[in-house]
């Protein structure tokens, strides 16, 4: 018998995996929704947040001076890559920028396999977030608890921004029509690294908070890639609604999924996302971003 | 981007010609080389030879109707469990059976597979073809008491022909000449027939050919199941040659390769990833001997073509020949 517990324990753990997997699709939907560039190497920077996060906390012995410094980092390689990578690549076919993405996740990739060897390493919770509480009878780890407030709070400064400020209209503006927004004055190129920058960010704070969860080893990066890629697909490729719901169903069914039938979880997966297909080829929802 | 036939256009000719007079040359050397080589290197020709007709499949798909899939391990993989299933399961290593097998049911599953995923385009088909692909992985990696799980098929023999013949490693090596050959006419035939300038077309201006009236998605799910099937014969013999079939062989990572040996190699023409297929596996299996970080090598030299290289080393090879033909000139 499945107890109501364990369920609402499966619950709220699918969704905390939920929100760190919408955190990814976001950054990969408003790249490909901006840039019209599917960035293949987005779980490259999920993973190198995680290692570098795990070097940090050694380093400087708190847990959110890493998380900070760790995203720091991360976004400036990534303005390295869009400024020294893909900007030349700007006035070519959108797939050359696509081919050079997955390029560099193949070199990422090896890359960290070189500096931190292929072994799983975990991430310590610190101190405050460690043990677990009861809700409504269910035992729930602290840190759970955490990832989703956090997931929450960013998904909602998100949609803030882009709805509801200044700087989101430009964003929305150049994703819909970007020769006319460059028309109209607003520096292009700024924006782009901009928006790259930040959603790589997204997948590097991400990958930090993950890493007590998950765990980091090279192959993270492209396993957590194929699962966004599956979000954006069924959710509608730039809508930021659907990437959120999505995010939370996928989360959910693994989590069940892998408590209850484990040989079906990835199945179900893919299954939800052929019937998409077939249905409703352009995703659940319509685009909103692009 | 280089096009493989320019009906009309002078300069573009010769190298076509050309083209065809280097695989002609490739064909003759590779069926004498057995009888000066060491084993070894027939086993690495034979390697390359099947990863070459998997790529030349890929490279007709991306060259012509310009659909980039990034799943095509699907078929590769399908076929070598087909052939797989076929030998260890049912123990018959007929090479009839085991091809036929392969053949029929990497077509079945390029037909379901393309028939979803050429309901969208450009970068839309790619991360569904991929995203397809590893539904099938997950089928081969879960259905154990079929496929063998995460270990694999293991002991699939040479094929046999009825009893009477069974192959070695020399006469396979013969047997993948012959198919690696076959395929590239094969294919050189379709593009060059009135339904491979459709797929031209379709691959330059998709809008327009069905303007003008051609039923595109038909023509682009018929390149797309032709292309699958080659691949799954290339799965069939990459089972028969490793003896093993896992799920690596159906998982992304070999999409990614044989995309890789596309774009190095030159999509556009048919030589090209063939090249192509030589070149990445010496970055790949041939550099693992001496150095670990063969990946970062292959990501490196992927870049440059990307970068500096797109129409690959056929494209380099048919601009020196273009810029030798102006200088000694008409």
């Amino acid at each position: 018998m499945i107890s109501f517990e364990a369920l609402l324990t499966h619950l709220l753990n699918g969704l905390a995996y939920g929100l760190l997997l919408f955190l990814l699709a976001a950054g990969l939907s408003l790249i490909f929704g901006m840039m019209d560039v599917i960035n293949l190497s987005h779980g490259s920077f999920f993973m190198i947040g995680g290692f570098i996060g795990i070097g940090l906390v050694g380093v400087l012995e708190s847990f959110w001076l890493a998380l900070l410094a760790t995203v720091l980092i991360v976004a400036l390689l990534g303005l390295v890559v869009e400024v020294a990578l893909l900007r030349p690549l700007y006035y070519r076919s959108h797939l050359d920028q696509i081919l050079l993405t997955f390029g560099l996740a193949l070199i990422l990739e090896d890359g960290a396999e070189w500096i931190w060897g292929t072994r799983i390493q975990s991430l310590r919770v610190p101190e405050a977030l460690t043990g677990s509480v009861e809700i409504f009878g269910a035992v729930v780890p602290v840190y759970r608890l955490a990832v989703l407030a956090a997931g929450v709070l960013l998904g909602a400064a998100l949609w803030y921004v882009l709805e509801r400020t200044r700087l989101g209209s430009i964003i929305r503006a150049g994703v819909a029509d970007r020769e006319m927004t460059a028309a109209l004055g607003f520096n292009i190129p700024v924006i782009f690294a901009g928006v790259f920058v930040f959603g790589v960010a997204l997948a590097a704070f991400a990958g930090f908070m993950a890493a007590p969860i998950l765990g980091v080893y090279p192959g993270l990066d492209f396993q957590v890639l194929i699962l966004a890629l599956i979000i954006v697909v069924i959710g509608g490729l730039g809508s930021l609604t659907g990437a959120f719901w999505v995010s939370l169903l996928i989360g959910v069914t693994q989590s069940f999924g892998q408590a209850y039938f484990p040989a079906a979880a990835a199945f179900i997966l893919y299954l939800i996302m052929a019937a998409v297909l077939l249905l409703r080829p352009e995703g659940l929802f319509k685009r909103r971003y692009a | 981007m280089v096009e493989a036939t320019k009906p009309g256009e002078k300069a573009g000719r010769f190298p076509v010609r050309a083209g065809t007079l280097a695989v002609l040359g490739a064909l003759g050397a590779l069926a004498v080389y057995p009888f000066f080589g060491t084993t070894y290197m027939i086993g690495v020709l034979t390697e390359i030879m099947i990863l070459a007709i998997f790529a030349l499949s890929l490279g007709f798909l991306m060259g012509y109707p310009k659909l980039i899939s990034l799943g095509h391990a699907a078929f590769f993989g399908g076929g070598a469990y087909a052939a797989g299933i076929v030998a260890v399961r049912l123990e018959a290593a007929n090479l009839f059976l085991t091809l036929v097998c392969a053949l029929v049911f990497a077509t079945l599953l390029a037909v379901l597979i393309g028939v979803l995923s050429l309901r969208n385009t450009g970068i839309y088909f790619l991360m569904i073809t991929l995203a397809l692909a590893q539904l099938v992985y997950v089928v081969a990696e879960q259905w154990t008491w079929l496929t063998g799980g995460t270990d694999g098929l293991v002991g699939i023999p040479y094929p046999e022909l009825f009893g009477f013949f069974s192959f070695d490693r020399f006469s396979f090596y013969y047997l993948v000449l012959l198919l690696a050959g076959g395929a590239y006419f094969l294919l050189r035939l379709v593009t060059r027939s009135p339904f491979g300038h459709v797929l031209l077309g379709i691959g330059s201006n998709e809008r327009r050919m069905r303007a003008i009236g051609y039923g595109t998605r038909v023509y682009k799910l018929a390149a797309f199941v032709l292309s699958g099937a080659v691949a799954g014969v290339a799965g069939a013999l990459w089972a028969h040659y490793n003896g093993i079939v896992a799920p690596v062989d159906v998982n992304w990572p070999l999409s990614a390769t044989a995309l890789i040996m596309v774009i190095v190699g030159g999509a556009g023409t048919l030589v090209g990833p063939m090249l192509g297929a030589a070149v990445v596996w010496f970055l790949d299996t041939g550099l693992s001997s001496y150095t670990e970080r063969s990946t970062m090598i292959m990501g490196a030299v992927f870049i440059l073509f990307v970068f500096f290289a797109r129409g690959g080393i056929a494209g380099i090879a048919r601009s020196l020949w273009e810029r030798f033909y102006a200088r000694t000139g008409t």
